[in-house]
């Protein structure tokens, strides 16, 4: 092996893979989708993936912290649900700017509710947010009635609310921006600050963490406040986008989202992982649906290669840490 | 003895992993009835050695002989076929099962209709257990043990087959003295059947006690190997170490400075009552007892992990309580916890992180943590402490005990607390790093701090204390200076035989 190659291999391209395996397998989905179909590499079908996987992308940021933290966020999904419906039929009685911030409150408050039971009560987060998931839909249902609602149709071209899903900077659509932007955010506080720290002890070794004088209940609690946030910004998002929102627009979220989260790498036992990463895994998500669609599977085929993709991913992880692919005897 | 054919022989093993040659031409042998002790630094490569004996790791040179005839062992269970078995150093039991469930986990004996057959398997583990000397029942649930009689029904497992050669890897890092007494005579009743023993310790008074030779490995090869009865500790630590060491007890200047700490009938339910001493700056107080005897309740009572039920607290001549870890650290309490992995260190995360975590939210530069500061702050603990790490960068799950031990050490001290409490500091490390963290702490009470210590390691606790308290079941039995303290006098009073104010 040459030194150059030693170099950037460590001398190890066997750990350089292993190290490295979603960043590879992200370039080759890319060269073979573009390979697949001629449309798939060109700038406006990049930037439409980028643009539909921004929402999913923004709950993602959350879900990461929580992970990170060493639980689950399984109510992302009917929270979406809860603040898009509150948002857009808020929008008309109160006004834009109002409605944004009763409705980013009631999330708020709802995820104060998943952090109170899981961080002071300590029950367990898979159960707490599952039935926080059917909790909120029904919450939902209440709220509106059973009913879609809709922005005023002669309003939707000239409120300002329009602006997040619709608007652009410079050519780049404001979806994507509000989502790189926070990824850099929430980035850059998970990464850097003594939060974030307080955040990887506490999913790393919790009773460490507690004997390091870390507020364990707090932090945990917190974690499920960004975790609502981020919902609140994916809802508005949504909601100006689409101008209107079915009772349960979100379903089925909760799961692409933690999709998005493990293909990135960020392990579900806590204590490690990145927003890096789980940027990496919402585009991977995106673009393999978006392949799967330009080559001409049906819709329903991406779900199932979705789910290859992940365990493929997460085997892949297992294999490389013990050194073999299946576990050891017995 | 030496024409006995060997129970078991291990020629010439050759480990290597990615980078490291692990074990490299290892000889060792047991014979029948004897007890061979294993010694060597950690990252010596005994537990390798002992893994390559199960036949959970394959050695790439070398080979096994069982009674001279060569041997594959493929897996443990073919281990375990051919007689060799391994008592964990970490256990392995289920805590939802009974005890008598967890001993013949596996291979339950059955009914004639297929369910398992509850009588036969009382009578069977009553037995074990009666060797034992074992106070608890077939139908105990394993969850309601204490540790200490949960490695009793690790040995019970271990004891159900017929073995030639039993491996104890390290099995008296938690039990009290009391417990080792029966431990040893299980061995030695096992050694009587012609059983071959290895027995894997730090501890050299055990090894001195129980052993009929030792095996020295360093650095992954074989150093050589001595009789008990002819060789001693020097020795031994020469083989292992390459230097000798200090073993001489403390001796107390008898001058400190001001009242750190004053204790005043501080109770927390049944695990301690009515408990009241005091800690000055400069001094050493060892706390001694058998496990549960409610020291490591204390230390955590101080540290506001548990709530007092009574009595008062006074740090510097002020009264405070203590709600939580943070309130003990904002009033220059440091607790080295007793289970360094379980609540000591965040084993994924790096050096540095660890060492900084209690104070990372004051080392900010503007909204994000300072990098130079915390590196700054690792390097000198590193060297002040002599952590051997590749890099800042580098996983604590990665280290050696003595060196993990040396980064919470290191974390408490970069608290700059007034007072300073270890508990266990040195279960499961090396005599090396040993006397390195026992002269570090009687270096911190030299330059100030007031120090608790915590040991169930009588010579450990001789070695440091200034002064040392004897608990029995929750209540301070006998408080004596360093002058007065002896292995006599501490064993009566952590016993409650006798001592002036045994407890009732």
């Amino acid at each position: 092996m040459s030194s150059i190659a030693q170099k950037l291999t460590g001398g190890d391209l066997k750990g350089l893979v292993a190290r490295n395996g979603i960043f590879i397998a992200f370039i080759a989905a890319m060269i073979a989708f573009g390979i697949g179909s001629d449309k798939f590499l060109s700038f406006d079908n990049l930037e439409s993936v980028v643009r539909s996987s921004a929402m999913i992308g923004v709950m993602a940021l959350g879900v990461t912290v929580v992970v990170i933290s060493g639980n689950l966020d399984l109510s992302v999904g009917s929270m979406l649900s809860f603040g898009t419906v509150m948002v857009v039929d808020l929008h008309d009685k109160i006004g834009p700017g109002p409605a944004i911030l009763v409705m980013m409150a009631c999330v708020l408050a709802l995820g104060a509710f998943n952090g109170f039971l899981i961080g002071f009560v300590r029950l367990n987060s898979l159960i707490v947010t599952l039935g926080m998931l059917s909790a909120i839909q029904g919450l939902t249902l209440i709220y509106s009635g059973g009913k879609n609602v809709d922005i005023d149709p002669s309003t939707q071209d000239t409120t300002w609310f329009r602006v997040f899903g619709r608007g652009d900077i410079a050519g780049v659509d404001m979806p994507i921006i509000i989502f790189f932007g926070l990824a850099l955010i929430v980035g850059m506080i998970v990464a850097f600050t003594p939060y974030g720290r307080r955040i990887y002890a506490v999913g790393g070794n919790s009773t460490a963490a507690v004997f390091s004088g870390i507020r364990r209940r707090r932090v945990v609690f917190s974690t499920y406040l960004v975790s609502s946030f981020c919902v609140g910004v994916a809802a508005i998002i949504l909601g100006s986008r689409v101008m209107g929102s079915q009772n349960n627009v979100g379903q089925g979220y909760e799961l692409l989202v933690l999709a998005a989260v493990i293909l990135g790498g960020t392990s579900l036992l806590g204590g490690s992982g990145s927003i890096l990463k789980t940027v990496i895994g919402v585009l991977i998500l995106g673009f393999i649906q978006n392949g799967l669609l330009l080559l001409g599977y049906p819709y329903f085929a991406q779900w199932i290669v979705t789910w290859i993709v992940i365990i493929l991913a997460v085997w892949l992880d297992v294999a490389a840490k013990r050194g073999r692919l299946l576990s050891s005897i017995s | 003895m030496s024409d006995v054919k060997p129970a078991l022989r291990l020629e010439g093993i050759v480990k290597t992993f990615p980078g490291v040659r692990a074990l490299d031409g290892v000889d060792f042998e047991v014979r029948p009835g004897e007890v061979h002790a294993l010694m060597g630094e950690n990252g010596a490569g005994k537990s390798t050695l002992m893994k390559v004996l199960a036949g959970m790791y394959q050695p790439n040179e070398g080979q096994i002989l069982i009674e001279d005839r060569p041997t594959i062992m493929a897996n443990p269970i073919e281990a375990k076929h051919n007689g060799v078995i391994l008592i964990h150093q970490e256990l392995s039991l289920a805590e939802q099962l009974t005890v008598a469930e967890n001993i013949f986990l596996g291979e339950l004996p059955r009914s004639r209709l297929g369910f398992v057959d509850w009588k036969i398997l009382d009578d069977r583990v009553g037995t074990i257990l009666q060797k034992l000397n074992c106070d608890f029942g077939p139908r105990t649930k394993v969850g309601k043990l204490s540790i200490a009689k949960k490695q009793m029904v690790e040995i019970a497992r271990a004891l159900t087959h017929e073995g030639r050669v039993v491996v104890f890897d390290e099995p008296t890092a938690s039990l009290t003295d009391a417990e080792k007494v029966v431990l040893f005579d299980v061995i030695n009743e096992l050694k009587a059947d012609g059983v071959g023993i290895v027995y894997i310790s730090h501890r050299m008074e055990e090894i001195f006690t129980i052993s009929d030779r030792i095996t020295v490995l360093r650095d992954g090869t074989y150093r050589g190997t001595l009789t008990t009865a002819e060789t001693d500790e020097d020795e031994v630590t020469q083989l292992m170490i390459g230097r000798s060491l200090d073993y001489s007890r403390n001796e107390s200047s008898g001058e400190f400075g001001d009242l750190v700490l004053e204790v005043a009938g501080l109770s927390c339910g049944k695990l301690f009552e009515d408990v009241s001493f005091n800690v000055r700056a400069g001094e050493v107080v060892g706390f001694y007892g058998l496990v549960g005897a409610g020291r490591t309740e204390i230390a955590e009572t101080l540290f506001g992990l548990r709530e007092p039920t009574a009595g008062s607290i006074r740090l510097n001549s002020s009264d405070v309580s203590i709600a939580s870890p943070a309130e003990a650290i904002a009033n220059g309490i440091s607790l080295v916890p007793e289970s360094r992995k379980e609540q000591g260190l965040v084993l994924g995360m790096n050096c540095r992180d660890n060492i900084t975590l209690p104070q990372v939210g004051d080392m900010t530069a503007g909204p994000f943590v300072s990098n130079g500061a915390e590196v700054a702050i690792y390097d000198m603990y590193r060297d002040r402490l002599d952590i051997k790490a590749p890099t800042w960068r580098s996983l604590v799950g990665n280290l050696s005990g003595g060196n993990q031990q040396k980064i919470v050490i290191g974390k408490w001290l970069a608290m700059k607390p007034r007072l300073l409490i270890v508990d266990e500091p040195t279960r499961g490390i090396d005599v090396g790093s040993k006397a390195e963290i026992h002269n570090l702490i009687r270096e911190l009470a030299r330059s100030g701090y007031a120090v608790i210590v915590i040991s169930s390691e009588m010579p450990e606790i001789l070695r440091v204390s200034d002064r040392v308290i004897a608990m029995y079941q929750g209540r301070i039995t006998r408080e004596f200076t360093a002058a007065e303290v002896n292995e006599d006098n501490l064993v009566q009073a952590i016993s409650g035989i006798s001592g002036d104010e045994a407890a009732a």
